[in-house]
């Protein structure tokens, strides 16, 4: 029952969030400062962790390919499958749900804790979209991020490959270029954009309706990332299902 | 002025406020006093229209708080301004920015407008210098002034206060309380304030009711509590040493 009820609260608070804008003027300032800690603040960790993500994928697929009838150029191949399917969207926001996430459910938990939902609400500011539509419209960059996340993930598993020996530079271009079908990136930043959504509102939820003191925004923090985690993970599976599936 | 009648308040089956009824006027400071859970903040956030009582009514100058449409809820909330107990401003924004805030919020003035504003309700409150510090910059006593310039910036019709002096020693405590004061005499305010503070009550109780257990036990002035025989009220105001023998003292003098 605790369940349905969060579900039904998460919905009013969607609602709510679209409901009586702030002014524009208020609103553009406070998009551009998410902009920044949310996507710009981002991109340092995710260009590290792909970088070397990709690199870990074309050796572990190259130590695997036993067979000399395997052809050479998978190593590129599965890098670019596996870089554009799963690990650049998926991957990439199960971090930022550790990363933004909890920064995100750890502001606005300590805004309500000191009181500072209840002052924006005194005022008869619609403290949800103050908080939490800014954060929505920033994240609908995050697609860039993850192309620019593909772009080095792949880039990283060249240079592992190349430079550590395990495949030939043009086998490794080759293989990137094998097969490649659009809609494989449509596909990926499809998800990205749905996560962006659940990275952006999970969090505000369990930050703006939490209670107690500092060590409650310490555990909404911990379980707005389990949740954010858990929904991504489930969404992955059924649009995989819809947008790939026969 | 704002009216209240019978008004009743529970939470999940338990019974908060039990048909208080009073009535605040304008130009006064009022007060609110009682022991942690006696229905003080539910009453406040009440009067707010934070919760909306499940009996009875609140009016503010004739506007009946729960038949007003939401658009009308908003425009009252513009002539009320709040000081909470931990202050609660922004820590994002700088002493300025907290105090321009109500205004970029909701007048079309200019930046300069603004500011010029600013500057002087930041000068009211004895912080002019304070423009450009961050609230965890400045001390608790300084948090408090900058957070009664933001409550008053709009120049509002009703000042409530949720513990204003809570964290402060005495002497700043004093200086809160005398601002509060002297700012409902000079705007016409009608102020209401909760508070555990008995330096308050004597300071600048105009009107003073007592909440017990949900129930408005007593109402009074701040002259009237020394008269008062509701064991209640004089087992609460008077628990501490210092204000047993102020008040043996008074009877003395009486007699």
């Amino acid at each position: 029952m605790n369940y349905l009820a969060s579900i039904g609260s998460y919905a009013i608070m969607i609602k709510e969030v679209f409901r009586k804008p702030t002014k524009w003027r208020i609103m553009k300032s406070l998009i551009l400062k998410e902009i920044d800690e949310l996507i710009y603040g981002s991109l340092g960790i995710l260009i590290f962790i792909s970088f070397f993500i990709g690199g870990v994928v074309a050796i572990q697929t190259a130590l695997n390919i036993t067979s000399e009838l395997i052809p050479k150029n998978l190593v590129g191949f599965a890098t670019r499958q596996s870089i554009i399917l799963e690990f650049a969207p998926t991957f990439c926001s199960i971090i930022m749900a550790g990363k933004v996430g909890s920064y995100i459910t750890s502001s606005i938990g300590t805004m309500r804790v000191t009181e500072q939902i209840d002052a924006l609400e005194v005022m008869g500011v619609n403290a949800l979209n103050y908080l939490v539509f800014p954060k929505i419209i920033a994240l609908l960059l995050y697609p860039f991020i993850i192309a620019i996340a593909m772009y080095v993930g792949i880039f990283g598993g060249w240079t592992a490959g190349v430079l550590g020996g395990f495949s030939t530079s043009a086998d490794f271009i080759e293989g990137v270029q094998l097969d490649f079908i659009p809609f494989h990136v449509t596909y990926a930043f499809i998800k990205t954009l749905i996560f962006a959504f659940v990275l952006a509102t999970i969090p505000s939820y369990h930050g703006f309706y939490m209670k107690g003191g500092a060590l409650e925004v310490g555990k909404a923090a911990t379980t707005s990332f389990v949740w954010t985690s858990v929904v991504i993970i489930i969404l992955n599976y059924i649009l995989t299902q819809l947008l790939l599936g026969q | 002025m704002i009216e209240v009648k019978d008004i009743y308040k529970s939470f999940d089956g338990t019974q908060i406020l039990k048909g208080i009824s009073t009535v605040f006027d304008k130009g006064k400071t009022n007060l609110i006093i009682g022991q942690s859970g006696s229905g003080k903040t539910v009453f406040l956030k009440c009067l707010l229209g934070l919760f909306n009582p499940d009996k009875g009514s609140i009016s503010l100058d004739g506007k009946i708080y729960p038949q007003l449409s939401p658009r009308e809820q908003r425009g009252l909330r513009q002539d009320m301004g709040m000081v909470f107990q931990g202050s609660a401003l922004f820590d994002s924004m700088t002493v300025e920015g907290n105090v321009m805030f109500p205004l970029e919020m909701f007048t079309n003035k200019s930046r300069s407008e603004m500011q010029d504003r600013a500057d002087f309700v930041l000068k009211r409150v004895n912080l002019g210098d304070a423009h450009k510090k961050y609230p965890s910059e400045i001390s608790g006593g300084m948090q408090k002034r900058v957070a009664i310039a933001r409550a008053i910036v709009m120049n509002p019709k009703y000042l409530f206060c949720d513990e204003p002096n809570s964290g402060l020693d005495p002497k700043t405590a004093i200086v809160i309380d005398n601002l509060i004061h002297e700012i409902t005499l000079e705007y016409d305010i009608t102020t209401v304030i909760n508070t555990h503070d008995m330096n308050s009550v004597m300071e600048i109780g105009e009107k003073i009711i007592f909440l017990k257990n949900g129930i408005k036990e007593w109402e009074g002035t701040k002259e009237d509590i020394f008269k008062t025989d509701n064991e209640a009220v004089t087992n609460f105001v008077y628990s501490s040493e210092l204000f047993k023998k102020v008040r043996q003292m008074y009877i003395e003098e009486r007699n």
